[in-house]
Parts: C-alpha cells; structure tokens; sequence
C-alpha cells in the first residue's frame, strides 16, 4: 500500500506494560521501539496487517506539559478514549484464548446484528470490541 | 444541584479501578448493585467509593445504572418482539409498575409508545457497531429522577 492512514496511536499508562499486553496477550508484533530514554515511539502491528501500525504512547512531557498529561492520563484510565474495533475471525475462539491469558473482558460475545462480538480493555483503560468478521459469501 | 467541575487531580489508578465497577454495570445492568458489591470492584472503601464514581464519571453510580437499565429496556423494546413484562424484568426491573413509571419519567414516553415511534422510524445504523449506537441514544441523566418528577408536578 503507498497511500493510507499508516499509524494511530492510543495513549497508554506505561509502555512496557502495554507492549507485554499488545504483543504477549493479544498477538501483535512490535514494528518501532526507539529511544528508550526520556522519549520512546513504540508502536506495534497486527500480524496480518502489516500497513498498519498502532502506536502506544505515554501522555507525559516534553511532549504534553504536566497537567494536559495528567488530563489525559484520567480521560485514558476514565475510558473515555474513542472505541477501536479489533475485527477477529471467530470472536468466541478468540475470547476463550484471550481471556485465558488475561485479557480483561467487559463484555462477553454476544449475537448479534449476523455478527458476534465482544468487549475488552488494555491495562491503561482503552475499551476495544471484538467484532467477528461478516461472512460475505452465502 | 449543578455537576460542578472536579478540579482536584484524580488519581488514575483509582479512575482505572473505578472504571472496572463501571464496566461490571454495563455488563450486568439487571442485576443488583449495592454499593459494597462496587466498591468491592473498584478495591475502594465504600465510605468513598460514591463520591469518587461521581466526581470520575459525573453521576452517582446508581443514576448511571439507571441510564444504563433504560438504554437496555430501550435495545429491547426497539429490536426485539419480547412483551414489556419480559423487558422489564431483563433490563433489571422487579416490577412492571416501576418500569413503566421510571421510563415515562426518564423518556417522557410509556414502554409501549416508545415501542411503537421506534417501529416508525428505524434507525438505519447497520454500520455501526451495535453497542455505540445503543450508547448513543443513552438517557443522559444529568438530575436524578425524582428531582425530574419535582419538577414537573411543579410545572
């Protein structure tokens, strides 16, 4: 793909902790992790969608001053971040798996609309629906 | 009373574990909260845990569950054929009488009137996913009830 949306980011408590839960719990590869100091761009891949990158990002400074990181740390833990959607192949299989690793799920699968999907969090509080993939052929 | 802004800092592990009581209710509106049993959830005290779920989220915990009740007796009534009883028993309703006043005072509508608008006017959302258009049409409960009923006798 040359032309696309290629990176999105979601704000996240703590790096590590997060890359243990995108790569360990949920299956993504990492992409980039650079510049472990004070400032480090991580972002990680789902392995069937390598022109995609999600981005997991600490709200702190230089980058946001003090009080907007501590804003965004509470919106972030509050769940108020904007859905994500992780589309799946069979969301009941994906669910047992997931949730025997650790995965914490708000929401089991559910029927519905000729779909079956689910509800987990990250660590840092962004809420992601599983959503089975539609069937196209009859 | 107005919901002021929290200026305080919250601390966010606290939001985060706040935010576990508030998922446990979306998941299982119907069923019964007490305060001990969220509080518990949220690994908080439950002489704090209102107050922290209110200044976190903006409403009392049971005024959010309450949005939560009707935004699923609200799904049910508009997607499914199930009888109003039924509904108000799965949206987390002992009684039929309690349901149907609730709702009236919450949407200004019975359970069946609203049933009936909603067959008329489909929502056409297919594209999105089901759980954020149902969120969307949320009651948003900025007084609680019976403040609500206060003030339309007063009217």
């Amino acid at each position: 793909m040359s032309a696309g949306v290629g990176v999105v980011g979601v704000y996240v408590r703590d790096q590590e902790e997060a890359l243990g839960f995108y790569v360990e719990k949920l299956g993504f590869r990492v992409h980039t992790d650079v510049g472990k100091g004070e400032y480090r761009w991580l972002t990680v891949q789902h392995p069937e969608q390598p022109s995609f990158q999600l981005g997991l990002f600490t709200p702190q400074p230089p980058t946001l001053d003090a009080a907007t990181a501590q804003t965004v740390r509470e919106i972030v833990a509050k769940g108020a971040m904007p859905p994500l959607v992780l589309v799946v192949g069979d969301c009941r299989a994906a669910y047992d798996e997931m949730r025997g690793r650790g995965v914490e799920f708000t929401q089991e699968p559910i029927d519905r609309y000729g779909s079956v999907d689910a509800g987990f969090r990250d660590p840092s509080g962004n809420g992601w629906k599983m959503i089975e993939a539609r069937r196209t052929s009859t | 009373m107005p919901d002021d802004a929290t200026a305080t800092p919250l601390d966010p592990d606290l939001l985060r574990r706040l935010l576990r009581a508030k998922d446990r209710m979306d998941a299982a509106p119907h069923e019964d909260w007490p305060v001990p049993r969220l509080a518990r959830v949220s690994g908080a005290s439950e002489a704090h845990f209102a107050r922290s779920f209110r200044d976190a989220f903006g409403v009392p915990p049971h005024r959010y569950l309450l949005t939560r009740r009707i935004e699923r007796a609200t799904a049910l009534l508009r997607d499914t054929e199930l009888p109003v009883t039924e509904i108000a028993f799965r949206a987390g309703w002992n009684s039929l009488g309690t349901f149907g006043r609730t709702f009236r005072d919450v949407k200004g509508e019975s359970p069946g009137e609203f049933r009936a608008r909603a067959r008329r006017a489909p929502f056409g959302l297919e594209q999105v996913p089901g759980c954020y258009v149902s969120a969307a049409h949320r009651p948003d409960l900025r007084i609680s009830v019976s403040e609500k009923r206060r003030a339309e006798r007063g009217r």
